[in-house]
């Protein structure tokens, strides 16, 4: 029974990394600490003392990845939420409308009077006087569109032009749809990570799903409505000019304007203009603060070409009103003084501190480009989570230890050799998980139960072969020998069948299912490793050691 | 000779296929049972599947669960179940209940304001009460994940048996892949019997079992395969036989650790992952069964041509390349 050195080295190697590799997790909360601390000094630049001892709490020489906790094992917030990418083919659709009447007023003596026509959101229906120049009419709408930049979709535009009888209709093409919806998400995705990072929580994750989905996962988080009322709310800012105050719901505010509600007085509507002075995409800062009479308030503060705008049009409305929209609600909607020119201002309402701090930072963040729904949320509380680490880890302590006082009773010494091997399974499978960094999940446990209990097979399947070749009366070493490597295919065969379901698992799954394919796709892997290289490094040193003339398994 | 646990005498000579109307015919019977109480019973589906809205709750006073759904009553919700929850690991003053509100006829999950609604009116009936889990998905996701899960059910399985093709032959393949299907199905059957809960866990669990037990399965083709290429004019009943024999040993121990510790983190691992732990328990169970008494009938009733050499080694083109 001889193994080449290096390959005695390479194993050992091996379980002494892992093992250490599995070690911070051991010491969880301070080594967390000293991640944390670390991670702070290094964003701030100077440490407290605080940190300074939470840092010396763990050596720095020594590894320090630890395994995530899934959120059913720490506790926090998760919510599915898809994207109404609708939203925005609505907006452009709308932005074309006056480069449309442009073009075809440029020739109006040709096409006869232009109207825009009541249509579906997403598309628009202009009239012309005049149908017999139709042709010309679609061409001069036709030479607005852009070329579209995509890989598949070369040569086409961002526009599909059709007339019928005397109506144009404009909608977005199919390849321009793609390329906008790609844009909504990726806006989204960095407009939501903004507005979690602003709040500051640990390691959110944040990532795409399918086509029009995202994922947000918030560890520590008290519950999923906060999260949603974080990442939910379009924050969509505008500064409007105001036509006029009504309390009649149902008054028609004439063309281009909209009836919007005040938000600090129910049962009164504003008549605004509907175009803009100056929206939110033109901030460049916004914080929480007090107006004069110590009221909550937002402060904000505008980029050089917002705060022309805003100038102008303060200077040029003296004493009129203007009313400061958000997400369709009048907000307020104070007489200007006087004009603004320095670009910054303060916006009131009838907030609470929580509402203008909140504000404040969905303002920085930027609006969402489109709104968002909620097709799942879930909430755990850290207290279900810690209840669930301490079940498991009850649960894996007992299941090793019968498990290993069965092995022992069954297979004697060579039942012990199977035992050392289980527990440096253990400590493997948890140093690779740490050193991925993979997440730990409470299905995830149930994995590495499980692992406990299906590792050992592969040294029962050895050691059922050795007696078998024993009874053959073979001489000890050889019987060893051959039960390893009869034992092979039956091991190979069987794990990697196994192996096939955790890759399914991981593809298939979400979040807790996806953290046990992981533990048990590891589990297979340290496993063989372990119970096949290592168990045979055990029986050979014994063997050395001792030399015995015959042998029981 | 030390003293060893036996689980199997050193040599057995069992005949597998003597009982086989029993065995055999049982398991078809049970299968029978299972999609029975699968169709006229149907599952008792969580909120994964069927979309709405979990509520933990955790209570120093004891659960009463008509006060509860008293508080409730008021509240325009869907169809509501409470049920209290009961754990050997719970400390002697937890008391556990679990409210379950079905969904409305909508894409959105519960909105925030009704959850709001339902915990103020359970925090005035028992102000100790806490909410340690609220989940609510909505009828859009769960219809997919629906698909998704039988997708991921019958993808697992055909990877399987493409797998055992390769390595063994098609009749293998198919026995064995038979044998798995009588598992999950059975377990899915038991299930719906019970109703127990059966969500996203469940499936993951199912996934499980095939794994499991095709294992099992596989280490008996295993030997059989080599006894095969040994045993070439003995019938193909009596190489069975032997296979499973001299295996035996080895699938009871391998089944009994793996009972041990699936059954630790059903009996410690806590009420939120029980269902999960049942269910691979029951699929393990039934996955030693179906490798001893399943999977090789089906083998025996296709039947092998053992003429054509099995596909391991020699006879093919690269004999005698000493690689």
């Amino acid at each position: 029974m001889q193994t080449p050195l290096w390959k005695t080295i390479l194993i050992w190697g091996i379980c002494a990394a892992g093992l250490l590799y599995a070690l911070p997790n051991l010491f969880y909360t301070r080594v967390e600490q000293h991640n944390d601390a670390l991670r702070a000094v290094e964003l701030a630049g100077v440490s407290t003392p605080d940190q300074d001892a939470a840092i010396a709490q763990w050596p720095n020489w020594l590894p320090s990845g630890l395994v995530n906790l899934g959120l059913d094992l720490r506790g926090g917030a998760h919510l599915l939420a898809e994207v109404q990418v609708a939203d925005v083919y609505k907006d452009r659709i709308d932005g074309l409308w006056p480069d449309v009447r442009d073009a075809l007023r440029s020739e109006r003596d040709a096409i006869g009077n232009v109207r825009r026509e009541p249509s579906d959101p997403g598309v628009l229906k202009v009239k012309i006087g005049n149908p017999a120049n139709m042709a010309r009419a679609v061409e001069l709408v036709r030479a607005l569109a852009q070329p579209v930049v995509t890989l598949t979709g070369v040569g086409q535009t961002d526009i599909e032009v059709s007339a019928q009888g005397d109506t144009i209709t404009v909608q977005l093409s199919e390849a321009e749809r793609a390329a906008t919806d790609s844009r909504t998400i990726q806006q989204s995705l960095e407009i939501i990570r903004r507005r979690v990072d602003e709040v500051g929580t640990r390691e959110p994750t944040i990532q795409r799903q399918g086509t029009d989905r995202i994922l947000i996962q918030v560890p520590g988080i008290g519950s999923a409505a906060e999260l949603k009322a974080l990442i939910g709310t379009t924050a969509r800012l505008t500064f409007n000019a105001v036509r006029g105050r009504t309390s009649d719901e149902n008054a028609d505010p004439g063309a281009r304007n909209l009836l919007l509600p005040a938000a600090d007085e129910p049962g009164m509507f504003y008549i605004i203009e509907q175009t803009p002075v100056v929206s939110g995409e033109d901030l460049v800062d916004a914080q929480p603060a007090f107006d004069q009479n110590g009221r909550p308030a937002v402060n904000f503060r505008f980029n050089p070409s917002g705060a022309r705008k805003f100038g102008d049009y303060t200077a040029a409305n003296i004493g009129q009103p203007f009313a400061i929209v958000l997400d369709d609600e009048v907000i307020s909607a104070p007489v200007i003084q006087s004009a603004i020119p320095g670009g910054s201002g303060i916006i009131t309402g009838n907030f609470t501190i929580e509402e203008s701090t909140d504000l404040a930072v969905l303002l920085r963040a930027g609006a969402l480009p489109a709104e968002l729904i909620f097709l799942e949320e879930r909430t755990i509380g850290p207290e279900l989570g810690q209840d669930s680490i301490d079940a498991g880890r009850v649960a894996a302590v007992i299941a090793m230890i019968a498990v290993s006082l069965f092995m022992f009773a069954s297979y004697g010494l060579f039942g012990l050799f199977a035992n050392i091997a289980l527990a440096i399974n253990m400590g493997l499978l948890f140093g690779v998980l740490s050193m991925i960094g993979g997440t730990l999940t409470l299905p995830g446990i149930a994995g590495i139960v499980l692992t406990i209990g299906m590792a050992v097979d592969a040294n029962v399947l050895v050691f059922e072969r050795i007696r078998e070749e024993l009874r053959g009366q073979k001489n000890p070493v050889r019987a060893i020998e051959i039960g390893y490597e009869r034992a092979m295919s039956a091991i190979v065969d069987a794990n990697l069948t196994t192996l096939i379901t955790a890759a399914v698992l991981f593809s298939f799954g979400a979040g807790p299912v996806r953290g046990f394919a992981v533990t048990l796709a590891l589990g297979i892997i340290t496993s063989v490793f372990t119970a096949l290289l290592v168990t045979k490094q055990l029986i050979a040193l014994w063997y050395g050691w001792r030399r015995p003339r015959t042998i029981t398994v | 000779m030390a003293w060893r646990l036996r689980l199997a005498p050193e040599k057995t000579n069992i005949d597998f296929f003597r009982y086989q109307w029993l065995t055999f015919g049982g398991s078809i019977a049970l299968m029978l049972v299972a999609f029975v109480a699968w169709g006229v019973m149907g599952l008792n589906y969580g909120i994964d599947f069927k979309g709405g809205t979990t509520i933990r709750t955790e209570s120093t006073t004891p659960v009463d669960i008509g006060v509860y759904r008293g508080a409730l009553a008021p509240l325009p919700l869907g169809d509501v179940s409470i049920t209290e929850v009961f754990d050997p690991g719970f400390a002697p003053d937890q008391h556990v209940a679990m409210i379950r509100i079905s969904a409305l006829d909508n894409t959105q999950s519960v909105t925030p304001e009704v959850i709001q609604q339902v915990e103020d009116a359970l925090v005035a009936v028992d102000p100790a009460i806490s909410f340690t889990s609220v989940e609510s998905v909505g009828p859009k996701v769960s219809g997919e994940l629906v698909w998704s899960s039988i997708l991921a059910v019958a993808i697992t399985s055909v990877g399987i048996l493409l797998y055992i093709w390769l390595r063994f032959e098609w009749q293998f393949a198919l026995g064995g892949v038979l044998a798995l299907l009588h598992d999950v199905f059975i377990t899915i059957g038991i299930f719906a019997l019970f109703q127990l809960k059966f969500d996203l866990t469940i499936i993951a669990a199912l996934l499980t079992i095939l794994g499991y037990s095709i294992n099992d399965t596989v280490v008996v083709f295993d030997r059989l395969r080599e006894n095969l290429v040994k045993y070439k004019t003995m019938p193909l009943r009596d190489v069975m036989n032997l296979s499973v024999n001299e295996t035996l040993s080895r699938t009871l121990m391998t089944s009994i650790t793996t009972l041990i510790a699936v059954g630790s983190m059903m009996v410690f691992g806590g009420d939120v992952i029980r269902g999960f732990s049942f269910a691979i328990f029951m699929g393990v169970l039934l996955g030693t069964y179906s490798s001893v008494y399943v999977a090789k009938n089906i083998v025996l009733m296709i039947g092998l041509d053992r003429s054509d050499k099995p596909k391991s080694d020699k006879g093919n083109q690269f004999a005698g390349i000493d690689a």
